[in-house]
């Protein structure tokens, strides 16, 4: 049986990884993550965990290493944020390009400049296309949950694909909750032994590992890369369902809270759904309508599915945790409003950025979304489809 | 060491039918180095900086590689081999893997020197083992021949070049193995493929230390340098008889002196068959060859000095 715990974020994924007991991990610390390493160092010190630690001199190190392990045949992990996660960038499209199922830990932060140590989406966001599994979470036990489940959803053998487990920095990372540990035992046989494809380190059948591939190769790789990425989406389900048969709490592709009579919608992913949960809860007191769709698997991205779920509102709103960059709307949003385009009912759809840098995001604010929403759909009216939460002045 | 004639029959790890320049030195320098090898007692598994070497001998669908091989990117071949180091050390230590292997990271100047340096001075600082070969053909020669900081004072290329008012390279090259002696480390040697031998003790040693080891090899390119297919060997020979490549080791800090030419040859005997170098030979430039020169003695001298004074960093 598992026992509830009060840790921080961090602690979760720390405990989550030495329950794992991966062969190797290699990291470097950056804030708000930094915890994670220190906790795996001072476990494999207390002899809690024998994973051989690589306490490398830079991310783009970390994640080189990280892909050297995995590739030589080893279950491999890591941790980042932030400008961290940015270094590893390349080395990012060359774990998934690889196929190679290392599993990380993302405490999600702003990008520099200006420099931002606390949470939000850039990072993760900036990273969405580089052919990972991105899981974002909620909460400790969500953060917690979703590392378990991203063992074995990116060693699937029809996926092996890297994934990540994102949550907030600071809301997450570095807020004491209450949450469940499972016990060491039932995590390591729910997560199972590891059989890696073509380990290098098999020196009888000696395998060429990172070729590069000219025009009439390189396309025929990349395609069939995507079609593991796009398995992991039926992966992703199964686990989850495995993980609630397990464990008691089950996941899906998304969260429904109170969304199947919803009128007023708002899509985020995160911690600030837990914040928006209360506020729908208030509402629907008052009479209100109002539902949340919170995004947990953000790539592959679960368009069809997520269409489908928000065909009966009538107003939604995307809450994005980073900054559109100059593009239609925050990364969220674009995805959401894409994969309504092919449905027969398109409520009107306004976005919204939030919480970028650390800024906090109250129930008042969530509240004044919904307002919002009520106005668009009693007036027929979209006066900004753009628009940002606890901004100083008016933005635009 | 073996006979010609056994070193001759072992396996090659590296096989026929690679992409590089006609008379290039990297397939030369390798299969020395597997010759070196004690295949019979310990696996080799390599690992490439993107260069040259990488992409001659690893595109899709074709591999020259005999033994397990593995490239991800053009700065972090020691960050990768540290990486499958890690794994082979944490997996011999669950039983799931009880063969003896070693490590060899192949990377050229540029993913040395340069942008390689970050990566490479950490997977020594961590102290894996594992042995990095940098097959130094002075310039990045597979983005076409620009300067890195190994390139030679006078040099030419792409992006050194001479012109009205300039003349090659304006500094000298990195001294990377002084810059690696700072991390004190049992042995780091410098090495030529014209002397084989040498080249071959070198890797044989390197291989049985228990820890990070460094050999700096010549890679004369017969493209980017500027001479016939047929010669790399002899410009190699010349660098190290001018002593513009001298040979030694740094055993646990105390410099030996492998080879000390019998009569020195002047450096423009290095220079003049070299296209790179042609217009050190214009006249007005002579104070170019002097100072060239010059920097060559300096840096022998100091060996030489170093050596006699016999001091090592580490307690034998
Ligand atoms: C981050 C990054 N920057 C630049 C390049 C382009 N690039 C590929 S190989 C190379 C030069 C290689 O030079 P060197 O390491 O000296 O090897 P050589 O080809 O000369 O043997 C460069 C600049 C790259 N692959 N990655
Ligand atoms: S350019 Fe030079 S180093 Fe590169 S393959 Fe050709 S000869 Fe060899």
């Amino acid at each position: 049986m598992g026992k509830k715990v009060a840790l921080t974020g961090n602690e979760a994924a720390a405990h989550a990884m030495r329950q794992i007991n991966p062969d190797v991990i290699a990291a470097f610390p950056i804030t708000p993550s930094t915890p994670i390493p220190q906790a795996v160092a001072q476990f494999i010190a207390d002899g809690e965990m024998d994973t051989e630690l690589v306490t490398v001199e830079s991310e783009h190190s970390a994640m080189s290493a990280c892909i050297g392990a995995a590739a030589a045949g080893a279950r491999v992990m890591t941790a980042t944020s932030a400008n961290g996660y940015a270094l590893m960038w390349e080395m990012l499209y060359i774990a998934s390009g690889m196929r190679l199922p290392i599993v990380m830990a993302v405490a999600a932060r702003a990008l520099s400049a200006p420099l931002n140590i606390h949470g939000d989406h850039s990072d993760i966001m900036g990273g969405r296309d580089t052919g990972w599994i991105q899981l974002i979470s909620e909460n400790s036990q969500e953060a917690y949950d979703n590392l378990i489940q991203a063992i074995k959803i990116a060693e699937n053998k029809d996926v092996m694909t890297p994934a990540l487990a994102a949550f907030d920095g600071f809301n997450i990372s570095h807020a004491i909750e209450i949450w469940e540990m499972e016990d060491d035992a039932a995590v390591k046989e729910f997560i199972g032994d590891y059989e890696p494809l073509f380990p290098l380190l098999n020196t009888d059948e000696p395998i060429t590992h990172g070729a590069w591939a000219p025009p009439d190769w390189y396309f025929e790789h990349k395609m069939s890369q995507l079609k593991g990425l796009l398995n992991a989406k039926d992966v992703v389900e199964k686990v989850g369902k495995e993980f609630g048969e397990a464990f008691g709490r089950e996941y899906g592709l998304y969260e429904a809270y109170k969304l199947d009579d919803a009128d007023f919608v708002i899509v985020a992913a995160g911690s600030v759904c837990g914040t928006t949960k209360d506020v729908v809860d208030s509402l629907r007191d008052n009479g209100i309508k109002a539902g949340l769709l919170k995004i947990r698997l953000f790539r592959p991205f679960p368009f069809k599915e997520i269409a489908d779920a928000l065909q009966s509102a009538k107003a939604i709103a995307i809450l994005d945790r980073v900054s559109p960059a100059g593009a239609q709307g925050g990364p969220l949003f674009s995805e959401i409003r894409s994969a309504l385009y092919d449905t027969p009912t398109r409520a009107p759809i306004i976005n919204y950025t939030y919480g970028l840098g650390g800024r906090d995001t109250q129930p008042k604010h969530i509240n004044s979304v919904y307002e919002t929403l009520k106005k668009i759909v009693e007036t027929g009216k979209v006066e900004k489809q753009f628009d940002c939460l606890n901004l100083r002045g008016a933005w635009g | 060491m073996a006979l010609l004639n056994d070193l001759a029959k072992k396996k090659e790890g590296l096989v026929s039918g690679h992409r590089l320049c006609p008379g290039c030195t990297h397939s030369v320098i390798a299969r020395q180095v597997f010759a070196a090898a004690e295949t019979d007692k310990y696996d080799i598994v390599i690992a490439a900086a993107t260069g040259c070497f990488e992409v001659s001998t690893g595109l899709y669908p074709y591999t020259s590689w005999n033994v397990p091989w593995i490239h991800t990117a053009f700065e972090n071949a020691a960050s990768t081999i540290a990486g499958v180091e890690t794994a082979y050390r944490a997996l011999k230590k669950k039983g799931k893997i009880n063969k003896d292997i070693r490590f060899i990271a192949f990377a050229s100047d540029g993913g040395t020197y340069d942008i390689g340096l970050q990566a490479l001075s950490g997977a020594i600082e961590r102290g894996h083992q594992f042995l990095y070969i940098c097959n130094d053909n002075n310039a990045y020669q597979n983005t076409g021949n620009q300067r890195s900081s190994a390139t030679p004072f006078g040099g030419t290329t792409t992006t050194s070049p001479n012109g009205k008012v300039k003349f090659g390279k304006e500094q000298p090259r990195k001294d990377i193995v002084s810059v690696l002696e700072g991390h004190h480390m049992e042995y780091i040697a410098q090495a030529s493929p014209s002397n084989w031998r040498d080249l071959m003790n070198k890797v044989k040693k390197a291989l049985d230390v228990n820890g990070p080891t460094y050999i700096n090899v010549i890679e004369p390119c017969t493209t980017g340098w500027g001479f016939p297919p047929n010669k790399a060997i002899e410009i190699a020979q010349l660098a190290v008889d001018t002593c513009v490549w001298p040979l030694y080791e740094v055993i646990k800090g105390k410099v030996v002196i492998n080879y000390k030419p019998q009569k020195k040859l002047p450096v423009v005997e290095y220079l003049k068959p070299q296209r790179r170098f042609a217009h050190l030979f214009k006249k007005g430039n002579e104070y170019l060859i002097e100072e060239f020169q010059k920097q060559v003695d300096a840096h022998w001298e100091w060996l030489l000095k170093r050596e006699e004074c016999g001091i090592s960093y580490f307690e034998d």
